[in-house]
């Protein structure tokens, strides 16, 4: 099993252990429900080194992704981050990634940890279709990544930092230095709120932990497990690759919509999106709620009408609101009509209501 | 870790507390930390009879579902019913506010067969 540079530090603190695409991660330290209501109420520190980077750099790099990815890339400037895809000729995902653009010539992606070996495959393959003058370079082990997140996030940055947080905004980043050490500042996340996305040289990742800690845990931070992690985006309802999304499920099912760009230019998977969007989507990914007692989880059945209409893709007990809510993949039919919803859980029916994303 | 020492002990993590020719059954202080925050109990009626190796319940935590085994058969008398509204008692009361069911045993001689405190201590250090 592959371990971050901060393996050692996560078993002193005492975290629980898990594997997690291939990588030994800690899943809690105190308890997911204390450290999620800790990132809503303060802050939280997560190492997510175990996330991939890679690098386009050079004259065609531009091109090369404007058709590698379905967002557009032209909409995007320097210091700038775009949420995109990777997508399969027949519009099935790859992964889902953040963009970086650095300068017109040089970008980064940040990929799926279980996905690394897979999406660098994948673009490898890519460019063997289309040689052009850029260079594709998996940097992955040059980087280990912390997260900083919730609303005294930036308070507690702030203080090791010479990055004007003020005028950073979301999905945004620069180079700057914490607590002494250069790195990538990029005001990102995965929990829904606002927080910071720090990529350093792995061997510094240790020392930024301890400063970020020793500043930050007077004002509440504290470290998060991938446990917390996958509550508070699913809340947000955030996509997560392997539930929502996956090679057999179109981003225009999965409430990828919105980075999809059909009218851009060529890119992979767009002849077969345009002909399913023509021919009508089948599915659509909603949120439910449910209004008796239960936890709804990942392949449930869900019930509309008297029939099966699509599946859990993700669920839990909302710790902020403390309901059973899901998000699950439906037939388009279901998902818009008015029939009233249930979750099968153990053989029997629970209630639940269609919602507006995100949960909370 | 905290192992009661009137308490006695199956492999599924459950303990069993003999009271007269009753007993109340719960999860051990080392089931509850392995399950972490518990969100939801699901327990039988009384008056349902229960089997061995037949689940009588169900406790799920935020990442996981655990079914709950008994290691007697018998009759539930009675269901804690504060549990489902205060799930985490299993958290921070394994044996006393997180019991779960008390049941009229078919054979109380069956309670011989399980562990006491220090096996089971045993036990959970080899697992």
């Amino acid at each position: 099993m592959k371990k971050t540079v901060l393996n050692q530090v996560h078993r002193d603190l005492g975290a629980r252990m898990v594997e997690f695409g291939g990588w030994d991660m800690p899943v809690q330290y105190s308890g997911v429900i204390a450290e999620h209501i800790a990132v809503r109420s303060d802050a939280g520190l997560f190492d997510v080194s175990h996330m991939g980077e890679f690098e386009v750099s050079g004259p065609g790099a531009f091109a090369f992704l404007q058709f590698a990815t379905i967002n557009d890339l032209s909409s995007l400037v320097d210091g700038q981050v775009q949420y995109s895809a990777l997508c399969y000729p027949d519009g099935g995902i790859v992964d889902d990634i953040t963009l970086y653009r650095f300068g017109a010539e040089k970008y980064m992606l940040c990929v799926n940890a279980a996905n690394i070996d897979k999406d660098f495959a994948w673009l490898q393959e890519l460019e063997a279709q289309r040689k052009g003058n850029y260079q594709l370079l998996n940097r992955s082990v040059e980087f280990a990544q912390l997260a900083l997140q919730g609303p005294k996030a930036a308070a507690i940055l702030g203080a090791l930092t010479s990055a004007d947080l003020l005028s950073l905004k979301t999905y945004h980043f620069c180079e700057s230095d914490v607590a002494g050490m250069s790195m990538i500042v990029s005001r990102t996340g995965y929990t829904g709120g606002d927080g910071f996305e720090l990529y350093c040289a792995p061997e510094d990742a240790e020392s930024l932990w301890q400063a970020l800690m020793e500043q930050g845990s007077s004002q509440g931070l504290v470290p998060v497990g991938l446990g917390a992690r996958d509550t508070l985006r699913l809340e947000k309802a955030y996509a997560l690759y392997g539930h929502e999304l996956s090679a057999t499920i179109l981003p225009l099912e999965a409430r990828l919509g919105w980075v999809t760009k059909l009218e851009k230019s060529e890119f992979c998977g767009r002849e077969a999106l345009l002909k399913a969007k023509s021919g009508g989507i089948r599915r659509q990914l909603i949120g439910l709620r449910l209004t008796q007692p239960g936890v709804p989880r990942e392949q449930y059945i869900v019930r509309s009408a008297g029939r099966d209409v699509g599946q859990v893709t993700s669920g839990t007990m909302s710790p902020s609101s403390r309901q059973g809510i899901a998000l699950a993949l439906v037939d388009t039919a279901a998902a818009s009509g008015d029939a009233a919803f249930s979750i099968v859980i153990r053989g029997r029916e629970v209630s639940a209501e269609k919602v507006k994303l995100p949960f909370i | 870790m905290d192992f009661p020492e009137e308490l006695k002990y199956t492999e599924d993590h459950e303990w069993v507390l003999p009271e007269g020719d009753l007993v109340s059954i719960g999860i051990s202080d080392f089931a509850q930390d392995q399950l972490g925050d518990v969100v939801f109990v699901e327990l039988p009626e009384v008056g349902d009879k229960i089997e061995v190796g037949k689940p009588f319940g169900v406790v799920e935590s935020v990442k996981a579902v655990s079914d709950i085994y008994s290691p007697l058969a018998g009759e539930i008398v009675e269901v804690n019913s504060d549990l489902p509204d205060s799930p985490e008692s299993i958290n921070t009361s394994p044996y006393r506010n997180g019991w779960m069911i008390r049941i009229k045993p078919d054979d109380m001689t069956k309670l011989d067969g399980l562990m006491d405190a220090s096996a089971y201590q045993a036990f959970i250090e080899q697992e």
